[in-house]
């Protein structure tokens, strides 16, 4: 990689990507507003909340509480830089995870019931994903011979077409993952009674305005994983990745918000079903991308 | 740059004894034929990320201590709304045995919102001067720093 690509690579990571996540939260609360057929808030709205947010008194209950968003915020940011700088998608998935481990670790310091109740939950999510997500690296790894994502430029042919299954799998996750209903159990903020906020109760002024930043970042992250479905054509990888997006905003506007147990029976029954039987697939058929 | 708190005001509501009535109309802000969130309206559920409280209800004994200490949890800048009669003078309850009669003898009120009870129009009308007084309260903050305002 020269120079000039790295400078490239590492603006995208530092200005284009909060730029388009902010620009995606956004377009999901506008989306959401017309499927309601609402007017709904400005496309800027994110941006207005965060500015907002930053200019607010900071109340924190533990003083460990904001260590640990900065620590979410930095991972967040660390597995960005290797994915757009192609590097082991595996150690990616691992640095992905510390960073929603730091979240858990943030919502269960501040000892609020609802950001326990929150921080329960997300772990069941984590539960839910983290094979899918391991599954995927794993496929991957079938076809190419490698962990790195800059095998992919060598491959003969998209993942997609030999990894259908894995792809339907991780759309369900990335439902999951974008905290969205029918899966949005840890931190709705639909659901007032049940849980107020989940995770993000007890956080306020700059520190949730370091969360929502985060979750600009995290957005471009996974729709970034989708587009490794299909990494030989940036046009169709984008398309993926669009999909992806209001595939999971459909789906959020037309469910409403299930249990913990049923994540947990549909996962790990239909989606952890659909990602062993690719694998199979590709295991008996002896099937590669070289 | 002064509309920086105006542009996305989050609610969070406080129902101190009101029989409802403001209560129904304050929600129906919020959905499609109102909807304040166009104005950047949230309703938040906690008072730790909200901006506006909203006090419907003439306030008892039981529920004093419960709005205050919503009204302490809200980081500055903050502004209170009374909606409804009730909020505003205890209304037609003013001079029952067990009603303190009005939010403002329990937290400082910046906007009163009249009315038994107030049409969604004139509540987002509320919502929207409070967030006009919550840029007001940001520059004050800015002035005369943190510490001094939180006192």
């Amino acid at each position: 990689m020269s120079i000039q690509e790295i400078i490239i690579r590492t603006l995208v990571v530092l200005i284009a990507a909060p730029i388009l996540g902010c620009f995606m939260a956004g377009v999901d609360r506008k989306i959401s507003a017309h499927l309601q057929s609402r007017v709904g808030p400005p496309i800027l709205q994110p941006w207005y909340d965060f500015r907002k947010l930053m200019c607010k008194e900071d109340i924190v209950v533990n003083k460990f509480q904001n260590v640990y968003i900065v620590f979410y915020l930095t991972f967040i940011l660390l597995s960005l830089f290797m994915l757009i700088f192609e590097m082991d998608l595996l150690m990616i998935i691992f640095v992905y995870t510390i960073a929603n481990v730091a979240l858990i670790l943030a919502a269960m310091s501040t000892g609020s019931p609802y950001s326990r109740i929150g921080a329960s939950r997300e772990i069941v999510a984590m539960l839910a994903y983290e094979p899918v997500l391991v599954f995927f690296v794993i496929g991957m790894y079938m076809l190419t011979g490698s962990f790195t994502i800059s095998s992919l430029n060598n491959a003969s042919g998209p993942l997609l077409t030999k990894l259908p299954l894995i792809f339907l799998a991780m759309l369900f996750i990335m439902i999951i993952k974008f905290k969205k209903s029918p899966f949005d159990l840890s931190a709705s903020h639909h659901a007032h009674q049940e849980l107020i906020k989940g995770m993000f109760t007890d956080f306020s002024g700059p520190s949730m305005a370091i969360i929502e930043f985060s979750h600009w970042y995290e957005y471009v992250f996974l729709t970034g994983l989708m587009f490794l479905f299909w990494k030989e054509n940036i046009i169709i990888g984008t398309l993926l990745s669009l999909f992806t997006f209001f595939f999971v905003i459909a789906i959020d506007n037309i469910s409403a918000r299930l249990s913990w147990n049923w994540l947990i029976k549909f996962t790990w029954t239909v989606v952890i079903g659909l990602s062993v039987i690719n694998i199979l697939f590709v295991y008996f058929y002896n099937l590669k991308l070289l | 740059m002064s509309s920086i708190m105006s542009r996305s005001p989050w609610l969070v509501h406080v129902n101190a004894n009101s029989c409802n009535g403001c209560d129904i109309e304050l929600l129906a802000c919020l959905t499609p034929i109102y909807d304040a969130e166009r104005l950047g309206v949230l309703n938040i559920g906690t008072p730790k990320q909200a901006d506006i409280m909203l006090v419907t209800g003439s306030i008892n004994y039981k529920n004093m201590d419960v709005v205050l200490n919503i009204y302490n949890q809200i980081p500055n800048p903050k502004v209170v709304v009374a909606v409804g009669a009730c909020a505003c003078s205890g209304g037609i309850f003013h001079n029952c045995y067990n009603v303190i009669g009005g939010a403002d003898k329990i937290v400082p009120v910046d906007v009163f919102v009249p009315g038994c009870c107030p049409k969604p129009e004139t509540i987002i009308e509320g919502i929207a001067k409070g967030a006009a007084v919550l840029d007001k309260k940001r520059l004050e903050m800015k002035q005369k720093g943190i510490k001094e305002v939180s006192k």
